[in-house]
C-alpha cells in the first residue's frame, strides 16, 4: 500500500491501481454525504480533481495521482456515501490503469504516511 | 490562536474529545467524537446539551420605569416589547434606516428588568448600540459573569424537571429563575433547533457542574457547532451574518411573524422603529425577493454561495445556507429569490462545480417543529 500526501491510499491490482481515501482523511472530513465519481474511460492527467467529496461540513476532492486511464469506479459509495466513514479502506472510490506500475515507488510507503499525519 | 476567547467549559469540551475551532473570537467545540451526523440525529431523538457561552447575555436596567424602557426598546425593533407579560421571552430584530437587519435576539420579560441574549459576533455593536439609543431609560449591563448552556431535544424537558424540578411546567418561551446546586439558573424554554428545550444562563463557577450532571443523564450528549447548524437548517431559522444582515429586511427575511400587529400599519403604536417606512410598505405591498427553502434534487448539496438560477436562465439569487439535512436524509438549503420565484414547488438550478443543477423552492420549515407550546 502507497500514500500520497493528499492523504489518499494506492493498491495495486493486478496492472490497476485501485484509489480510496486513508482513514485519517474520512476521519477529519466527517460524515460523508456525497460522492461525484469520474466517468469510466475518462483519461485523467496528475493532480486533476476527479472525485468530489461532500461531508456534512465541507466538499473536498480527490486528485488523479498519476496519469491514467479510469476502468473502473465504486458506484455504491454513490448510492451510499456513509461507506466512505465505516471502512475507509474498503471505500475504492476508482481504479486507475496507469503507464508504468514503478511511477508508484516515488509515493509515500506506511511509515512515512504515518509520520507525516503525526 | 492566542486571541481566541476560551469558554469556562473548554477543559470539559476537551476532555470529551472536542475538535475545537475558531468562531467568532472563540475557541468552540465544532464536534466530538460522536460526529455532526450522529450528534443532529441525537438531539432529535433524545437530548443535546450546548455551550453556547460566546453569546451576548444583557441585561436591560430600567431607570425611568418598564415603559420607558420597553418603549425605548421598541425604537430599536419592529416588535411588540411593551405587550410582553412577564416571564415571557420574545424573537427581535435590531433594524438600521434602511430596513437591514443589524442583529437577531431574544428577550425576555422579567418584571424587574428585560434580559437579552444577543449573537456572539454582534455583541460588542449590539451593546454599544443598545447603550447609544436605550439612555436614559435604562441602564445597559453586559452579563460577564455568567455561562450560556442550551439543552435541546424531546427529552430535555424530563431531563431538566430531574434536576431542576420546577421547570417542568414552563410552556414555550416561559422564562424564570430557579435556585440550584450550581447557583441561580435564568432558564427560558426555547432554543435554536426546532426541538423543545431550555436555555439555561448559570454562574461561571456552576457552570462545569451543572453541564456535567446535564451529561451524567443517559439521555444526553454534547452537541457542537456543526450539529447547531445543520439542526438550525433542518428548522428553517436564520444564521446571522449568513441568511440576514444589513443587506436583508425582515420581510424579505421571512420573518414577518416577528413584527406584531401593534407595530404595523394601524397598529397602536406603528412605525417608530429605524427602517419603519421601507419594512411598513414591503409587509403593505410585498417584498422584491423572498427567503425561501430550497431542494436540490440530487444528492449534491448546495452551499453557501451557490448562484441560483431561474427555469429560464435567468439570475435569481443565492444560496446563504445549505447542507445535508440529517434527519430530512437530503440535502437542504435557503437562500433569496425574487418574490414571482418564490412560490414551492418553483423550478430553479443551482451551479455546483459549473454544472446547473436542478432544486425546487420548498415551505420552511424543513422539519416542523416540536416546541411544548
Amino acid at each position: 500500500m502507497k500514500y500520497t500526501k493528499d492523504h489518499e491510499w494506492l493498491r495495486v491490482e493486478g496492472d490497476l491501481v485501485v484509489v480510496g481515501i486513508t482513514e485519517h482523511a474520512a476521519t477529519q472530513l466527517g460524515d460523508v454525504v456525497f460522492v461525484e465519481l469520474p466517468e469510466v474511460d475518462a483519461m485523467v492527467a496528475k493532480g486533476d480533481e476527479i472525485c468530489v467529496i461532500e461531508s456534512v461540513k465541507a466538499a473536498s476532492d480527490i486528485l488523479a495521482p498519476l496519469d491514467g486511464e479510469i476502468v473502473a469506479v465504486n458506484e455504491k459509495l454513490a448510492e451510499n456515501p456513509a461507506l466512505v466513514n465505516e471502512a475507509p479502506l474498503r471505500a475504492w472510490f476508482f481504479k486507475m490503469r496507469i503507464t508504468d506500475l514503478t511511477e508508484l515507488d516515488d509515493f509515500l510507503d506506511e511509515d512515512e504516511y504515518a509520520e507525516l499525519i503525526g | 490562536m492566542s486571541d481566541l476567547v476560551r469558554l469556562d467549559l473548554h477543559a470539559l469540551h476537551v476532555e470529551l474529545g472536542a475538535r475545537m475551532v475558531p468562531f467568532a473570537g472563540y475557541d468552540m467545540p465544532v464536534q466530538y467524537p460522536m460526529g455532526v451526523l450522529k450528534e443532529h440525529l441525537h438531539c432529535r431523538a433524545a437530548a443535546g446539551l450546548f455551550d453556547v457561552s460566546h453569546m451576548g447575555q444583557v441585561i436591560l436596567r430600567p431607570r425611568q420605569g418598564a415603559e420607558a424602557l420597553a418603549l425605548a426598546f421598541e425604537a430599536l425593533m419592529p416588535v411588540d416589547v411593551a405587550g410582553l407579560a412577564p416571564g415571557r421571552q420574545r424573537y427581535g430584530l435590531f433594524t438600521n434606516a434602511a430596513g437591514g437587519i443589524l442583529d437577531d435576539l431574544m428577550f425576555a420579560n422579567r418584571d424587574q428588568d428585560l434580559f437579552v441574549v444577543v449573537n456572539a459576533a454582534c455583541k460588542a455593536a449590539d451593546i454599544a448600540h443598545m447603550a447609544a439609543h436605550l439612555a436614559p431609560a435604562a441602564e445597559v449591563i453586559p452579563v460577564t459573569d455568567r455561562a450560556l448552556l442550551a439543552l435541546q431535544g424531546p427529552q430535555a424537558g424530563a431531563v431538566l424537571a430531574r434536576l431542576v424540578p420546577g421547570t417542568a411546567a414552563m410552556r414555550f418561551m416561559d422564562v424564570g429563575t430557579f435556585d440550584s446546586a450550581w447557583g441561580s439558573l435564568w432558564i427560558s424554554r426555547s432554543g435554536y433547533t426546532g426541538e423543545d428545550g431550555f436555555e439555561i444562563s448559570v454562574p461561571r463557577a456552576g457552570a462545569e457542574g451543572l453541564a456535567r450532571a446535564l451529561l451524567a443523564d443517559p439521555a444526553v450528549a454534547p452537541i457542537g457547532l456543526g450539529a447547531r447548524d445543520s439542526l438550525r437548517l433542518e428548522a428553517g431559522l436564520c444564521l446571522y451574518g449568513h441568511d440576514i444582515d444589513t443587506t436583508t429586511t425582515p420581510v424579505q427575511a421571512g420573518l414577518a411573524w416577528a413584527i406584531q400587529k401593534v407595530r404595523r400599519t394601524g397598529g397602536a403604536r406603528a412605525g417608530g422603529f429605524p427602517g419603519a417606512d421601507i419594512i411598513l410598505r414591503e409587509l403593505h405591498q410585498g417584498p422584491a425577493r423572498l427567503r425561501v427553502g430550497l431542494r436540490p434534487e440530487g444528492r449534491a448539496p448546495m452551499r453557501e454561495g451557490t448562484p441560483l438560477f431561474a427555469a429560464d436562465g435567468t439570475p435569481a439569487g443565492t444560496v446563504t445556507s445549505g447542507g445535508f439535512g440529517p434527519s430530512v436524509e437530503a440535502p437542504i438549503a435557503m437562500g433569496y429569490v425574487p418574490a414571482a420565484l418564490s412560490a414551492p414547488g418553483t423550478p430553479l438550478t443551482g451551479e455546483v462545480r459549473g454544472k446547473r443543477l436542478p432544486v425546487t423552492a420548498a415551505p420552511l420549515p424543513f422539519r416542523p417543529p416540536t416546541f411544548k407550546r
